[in-house]
This record gives structure tokens, C-alpha cells and sequence, in this order.
């Protein structure tokens, strides 16, 4: 078990070795395998193929009978992890692509999610969602479900933005007692890196400033972290400080950390990749406008996906979702206000 | 006779006695000659009689606008869902019960007073009046609470059994859940079903065919002869049973349940049989035509197997009598105790859906 370990990124080490988003999901299943006996993975083409994805490489010969493979079956798989917790293990179940998780949309918000309310015994399970668009991925490959489960009471639901938020939200999210959504996206699996896995390590529940400004704030979590990031990198040549908070879980939302900001810049732009209707960017403006309507200088604005399905082509689904041109140009809206 | 009517008022749920009623029964003589486990019989014939009562009773308290929400019962079922209860050891086994499933519900050894207290609204249930009626379960003790989603509890039971499995104690055990003829269309059933099989978990499924999915017939819900041919589809062992007949579900039953905790991977048992009320006590259940009402599955199952309990010299009628009575006289108490505890409280009531607490404390750095 350690032999496999040491093919991935040790935690301990500060080499200066780069790992990716994936990787450090690979490498949190691994140490949560190596370290928990009650975990155990449960998927599709998971074990020996190592995951659609390889987010599972290579973890069912170091761990051997902790790996399955699952049928096609996303109702029962759900079903089987809540058994399975309710007998006191801790699984984690791929999703091949969040989208598929329609089919297990009874079990998690049903099953998982009212179990500790109605019975008083809660059920940690976790299931991993990639989610979110990718070039060419069309309709039923790219959605982004977070609001959706997020709406139901008894879900945590995670969206890391950093290779260190995959690794420690992932190995976090396991910890703890309740269901967890953790929803990681597709286009930062090998795309975003990093020196380490090691990062500032936050509690769940706790946002993030990643980047520090004073004329709007921009909300932002998963994948658009990363947009916002640009379109803020872009106005900054204009002489605006766009500050930028990641939310790391939309459940629970980190609202101090958000009225703090919108304190400091009176502007608020809700970001996600979502479809537009409801959902986490109109909960964080709903919110603010609630408890922060005297911080406000400006309207509090969303910006989110286009009101259709995902497209396919690479042309459409890059102008569907929100991009740093789209973002910099609801900025402008809001800074010129 | 139980602890928990003993007259000493129970204050928190988790006092409440779940040891099952009677010694585990070995099935072995079940080919033999299914008379022979006088024991057995008298034991499932005893749940059954406790449930037709404690329903009799649910029902009057229902019209006399006494219950908190709906009123299922499983008249005509008691048989069938008896049996199974009887032959799963509490402790060991796991028992997903369903709608229709007083009776093994309570050979399993769930107590009146869970079943009460959930119909009451008493604060003092398993539920705490956060859910009702056939909602109620102690996962902790191997019964999981079902959600109203059927088919959903099919994986459920998987999942409780491959975790045995992980954790190198499923030797001996088995799993097993109740549903219906309708639930036998839901993707949940067949995703489950199918996992159970592909993992050959020790899992029994018993299908109470009662001829009517609330009032969609069979016809209606089903294209092929019998519901049993599915389970060859699935690479399953399936039985065929008169769900009305105690000799021949504590036969077939009884081996199926050996079956699968002997090693022999699922088993799918279907029982033919009428539900002897509506859906609910809502419901009349006037779309049942009155040729199957009096026809062979009509008959009454806790009438049957009293008679057989007789013929067979297992039981003699007064002793019949003498449980009828005893069994009445535990109906009422846990009924009057129900009655006599408070409502949940919204004020009191802990609003939360998570065990979580936030903010989590900053943790110490790595």
C-alpha cells in the first residue's frame, strides 16, 4: 500500500513536483484507503480500468476488495453505499459523469439525504460528481448539478477550485458524518496544476479570498474560480481590483466571508456554470441582498450558463457558459453603475 | 409479557426493548415435513394474530380521526410477511419491511409501541414525529426506515450485506425486504435485484402479489405469466407460494431464507395473495371485483392458518383464545401509552437536517 502510494505525491515532501487536480483526487482516495478501513470505492470501471477519468488508477491492485466495479446502476449503487454506511462504512461512489446522477437523484436526496433526520443516524457516504463542461462533451457530459442538490436539506456539497482543495476537501469531506456531494470539475482535472497537494488547509465551510481587491467582488466556485481569476487579471490593467472569493462548499455557504467582501467593495457579481434559473448564484445574491443591502453601491448581479442544454460544439459551449470576456463585461455593468 | 408494557413509563425511544420474541429456529426440517416445527408456526401464527389486532385497532383509531396522516395496513399479508419476519434472526439479519409488513415487522421484534407512538405522532417514536406510519425503522438494529420510493430499499438491504461482507462477517447472515406486485416495475427494483445478483448477496426479495398496485391490476403493471420468471432472468433462485397458506409460506419461505444463508446468492419469492383492505383506509377498495374477493386468494390467512395451527395439533383453540386476549390487552396498552405522550414540539424540535456543526474549528496546520 505504501509501495503505491509513493508512485503519487507525498504530502510531506515539498519537491517540486507538479500535480494535478486529478491527481490529488487519485491521491485522497489513496490515503483515505490507506488510513480509514471503512472506506471503501464503488463505481463504474473503477477498479482494475482505474476510472473513466483515472481518478482511481491503479487503487484496486494496491487495495485489493476496497475497489468494485458497479453495474450500470446509479439507483443502486446510491442504495448499496446507504446500506453500506448504515453499517458503518464510509464509501465513496464515482458518478462516471455528474449528469448520470439524475438516475440516482431518488437515493441521494431521498435516502442519504433525510436518513438523519428521520432516524437520528446519520450517513457518510460521498459521491463524487465530475462535473461541469468540456469542449465537445454536449448535453449529457457537462452539466453542473450543485444547485440542485444543494436545494435539498441534508447534503454538504463541496466544489473545490485548487488541487490542495481536491485533495484536503476530498479527505475532509469523507470525515465527516453527513452525505457528500462533492462536485470536481472536468476541465480542471488535467489542466490545473500545482507544485503540491499542500495548500492553505480551510475547514469545510469556510470560503476563500484568492485574490484581493476593493472595487467589486466577484463569487465564484470550481472551474470559474479560475474565469474570474482571468477577467479580473484583465480589468486590473484598467486600474480595477476585482477581489475574488472562492466558496469552496455552496452548502454550507460561507456568508460572512461574502458580506465581509461586499463590505470592503459595495459591488457584487454572483459566477457559476449552472444553468441560470435558481440555483447557487441566485441564493448568494438572494442572501446579500437580504442580510447586506446597505453594502450594496450597486445592483448585486449573477452571471451563469445560457438557459439551454449544454452544446456540443466546442464554438456553442464556449459561448454558453460564463468566459472572461462575458465576465469582464458584467464587471464593467457593475463598476460603472 | 413484554418488558416494555411492564407499566413503567418509557422516556426516551432507545429504551424501548427490540429483542426478538423468539430463539432462532433452524429451517433444516422445512423439506422434511413443515408441520414438524411446531415451534416455528405457532411463533409466525402469533405475529400475525398480533398484527391482525394491532391493525384492527389502527383502523378504528384511523375513522375515529385519531392517527396523524394515513393508515396502511397488511391484511391478507400477514402470512407471508410473517413468515419471513420469524425466520430472520434479529441481531443478525437484516429486515427491510414495507408497506404492508405489521406482522413481520413484529416476528422480527419491533415492539407495538414503535408502531403506536409513529401512528399517534408521539414525540416519543423512533420517528419523533418527524416522519409516520409504515415510515418507521431502527436501522441500528437492522431494519432501516423505508421511504415511500419503492423498489429503493432493494439496494438498501445490498448495501447493509456487502458491508458484512468488507468487514468479514457476513457468514451466516441474510438480508431481506418485502415489496409489492407494482413495485416489480420500478428501475430501483431491477437495479437492485440485478446488484444483489451480480455480488450473489444473501438476500431473499419476497413479492406480495396482491393482485393490485393500489388499484392498477395486474394486467395493467405486467406482461408476463408469473413475476417468479424474472428471477431466472436475473440468475436468482425464485419460488412460487400461496401467500394465503401459513404451511406452505413457512415452507417455501423458510427455504428460501436457508438458501440464501447457506450460500445459494439471492432468492425471489413470490406470493400470491389479496389484500383484505383498500390501499389505505382511505381507500374502499371497491376496483377489487368481488369474484377475486371471494375466490381463493379472498380467504383469510390468519383465519387459515388458525385452522391448520388446530388440524395440525400445533395449538389448541383456547390457547388461540387465550393469545387472542393477551394480544388484545398489549394492543391497548401501547395504544393508551401512545395516547398518553406528548406531541413533538416545533419549539424544542432540533431544525437541523446534518450531524454536522458549522463553522468547523480551523484546523491545526498539517
Amino acid at each position: 500500500m505504501v509501495r503505491a502510494f509513493h508512485r503519487f505525491p507525498n504530502p510531506s515532501a515539498q519537491r517540486p513536483v507538479s500535480v494535478t487536480y486529478i491527481d490529488a483526487i487519485r491521491a485522497a482516495q489513496e490515503t483515505l484507503l490507506r488510513t480509514d478501513p471503512r472506506v471503501f470505492l464503488y463505481g463504474q470501471d473503477i477498479a482494475t480500468f482505474g476510472g473513466a477519468f483515472k481518478a482511481t488508477k491503479g487503487l484496486s491492485e494496491a487495495f485489493p476488495n476496497r475497489v468494485f466495479d458497479a453495474p450500470i446502476s446509479e439507483d443502486a449503487m446510491i442504495g448499496l453505499a446507504v446500506g453500506a454506511a448504515i453499517e458503518g462504512m464510509r464509501p465513496i461512489v464515482e458518478m462516471q459523469f455528474a449528469d448520470f446522477s439524475s438516475i440516482a437523484f431518488n437515493q441521494i436526496v431521498n435516502q442519504a439525504a433525510t436518513h438523519f433526520y428521520r432516524t437520528g443516524m446519520p450517513i457518510p457516504l460521498t459521491v463524487r460528481l465530475p462535473s461541469g463542461g468540456t469542449p465537445g462533451s454536449g448535453p449529457f457530459h457537462s452539466q453542473s448539478m450543485e444547485g440542485i442538490y444543494a436545494q435539498y436539506p441534508g447534503l454538504i456539497v463541496l466544489t473545490p477550485a485548487t488541487v490542495s482543495d481536491a485533495y484536503h476537501m476530498l479527505i475532509d469531506g469523507v470525515g465527516l458524518d453527513d452525505p457528500v456531494i462533492y462536485c470536481e470539475h472536468k476541465f480542471l482535472y488535467r489542466w490545473l496544476k500545482a507544485k503540491s497537494i499542500n495548500g492553505d488547509h480551510l475547514p469545510i465551510g469556510q470560503a476563500r479570498i484568492i485574490r484581493p481587491g476593493k472595487h467589486a467582488t466577484v463569487v465564484a466556485y470550481s472551474a470559474m474560480v479560475h474565469e474570474a481569476v482571468r477577467a479580473a487579471d484583465r480589468l486590473q490593467q484598467d486600474g480595477w481590483e476585482i477581489e475574488v472569493v472562492d466558496l469552496r462548499s455552496v452548502k454550507p455557504l460561507d456568508l460572512d466571508t461574502i458580506l465581509a467582501s461586499v463590505a470592503r467593495t459595495g459591488r457584487l457579481l454572483a459566477l457559476g456554470e449552472a444553468f441560470p434559473w435558481g440555483g447557487v448564484t441566485a441564493e448568494i445574491v438572494s442572501r446579500v441582498s437580504e442580510e447586506g443591502f446597505h453594502l450594496l453601491d450597486a445592483p448585486p448581479q449573477r452571471l451563469n450558463a445560457r438557459d439551454t442544454p449544454v452544446p456540443y460544439h466546442p464554438k456553442l459551449w464556449a459561448a454558453h457558459r460564463p468566459t472572461p470576456e462575458s465576465i469582464c463585461e458584467a464587471l464593467r455593468k457593475l463598476l460603472t453603475f | 409479557m413484554n418488558h416494555e408494557f411492564s407499566g413503567k413509563r418509557l422516556q426516551v425511544s432507545h429504551s424501548v426493548s427490540y429483542a426478538p420474541r423468539v430463539p432462532h429456529f433452524d429451517l433444516q426440517p422445512f423439506t422434511d415435513g413443515v408441520v414438524k416445527n411446531r415451534d416455528f408456526l405457532r411463533s409466525v401464527f402469533q405475529s400475525m394474530l398480533r398484527a391482525r389486532l394491532l391493525e384492527n385497532k389502527l383502523s378504528s383509531l384511523y375513522k375515529a380521526g385519531k392517527i396523524v396522516g394515513g393508515v396502511y395496513l397488511g391484511r391478507g399479508q400477514e402470512a407471508v410477511s410473517a413468515t419471513l419476519g420469524t425466520a430472520l434472526i434479529q441481531g443478525t439479519d437484516f429486515f427491510a419491511p414495507l408497506i404492508r409488513d405489521q406482522a413481520g415487522r413484529t416476528a422480527f421484534g419491533e415492539p407495538l409501541i414503535d408502531c403506536t407512538r409513529t401512528y399517534l405522532g408521539s414525540a416519543e417514536g423512533p420517528m419523533r414525529g418527524r416522519d409516520g406510519n409504515i415510515h418507521r425503522g431502527r436501522p441500528e438494529k437492522g431494519m432501516p426506515a423505508m421511504i415511500s420510493h419503492l423498489g429503493a430499499q432493494v439496494p438498501v438491504i445490498a448495501g447493509m450485506l456487502f458491508a458484512k461482507r468488507l468487514q468479514g462477517t457476513l457468514e451466516g447472515r441474510v438480508g431481506a425486504t418485502c415489496i409489492g406486485d407494482g413495485a416489480t416495475s420500478t428501475g430501483a427494483f431491477h437495479e437492485g435485484l440485478n446488484l444483489a445478483a451480480v455480488e450473489r448477496l444473501p438476500m431473499v426479495v419476497i413479492v406480495g402479489n396482491n393482485q393490485f398496485a393500489y388499484s392498477t391490476p395486474n394486467d395493467r403493471q405486467f406482461a408476463c405469466a408469473d413475476l417468479v420468471e424474472r428471477a431466472r432472468g436475473y440468475g436468482i433462485g425464485g419460488f412460487s407460494v400461496d401467500g394465503t397458506d401459513l404451511l406452505a409460506c413457512a415452507s417455501v419461505i423458510g427455504e428460501a431464507v436457508k438458501r440464501a444463508r447457506s450460500g445459494g446468492g439471492p432468492q425471489l419469492v413470490v406470493a400470491q395473495l389479496l389484500r383484505l383492505s383498500g390501499h389505505g383506509e382511505h381507500d374502499d377498495g371497491s376496483y377489487v371485483p368481488s369474484q377475486l374477493r371471494s375466490g381463493h386468494y379472498g380467504r383469510d390467512c390468519v383465519e387459515i392458518a388458525m385452522r391448520q395451527l388446530v388440524e395440525h395439533g400445533l395449538a389448541t383453540a383456547n390457547e388461540i383464545l387465550s393469545w387472542q386476549e393477551q394480544f388484545a390487552d398489549e394492543v391497548q396498552r401501547a395504544v393508551a401509552q401512545a395516547q398518553q405522550e406528548a406531541a413533538p414540539d416545533p419549539y424544542l424540535e432540533e431544525w437541523s437536517a446534518l450531524s454536522t456543526v458549522f463553522p468547523i474549528p480551523q484546523h491545526s496546520a498539517q
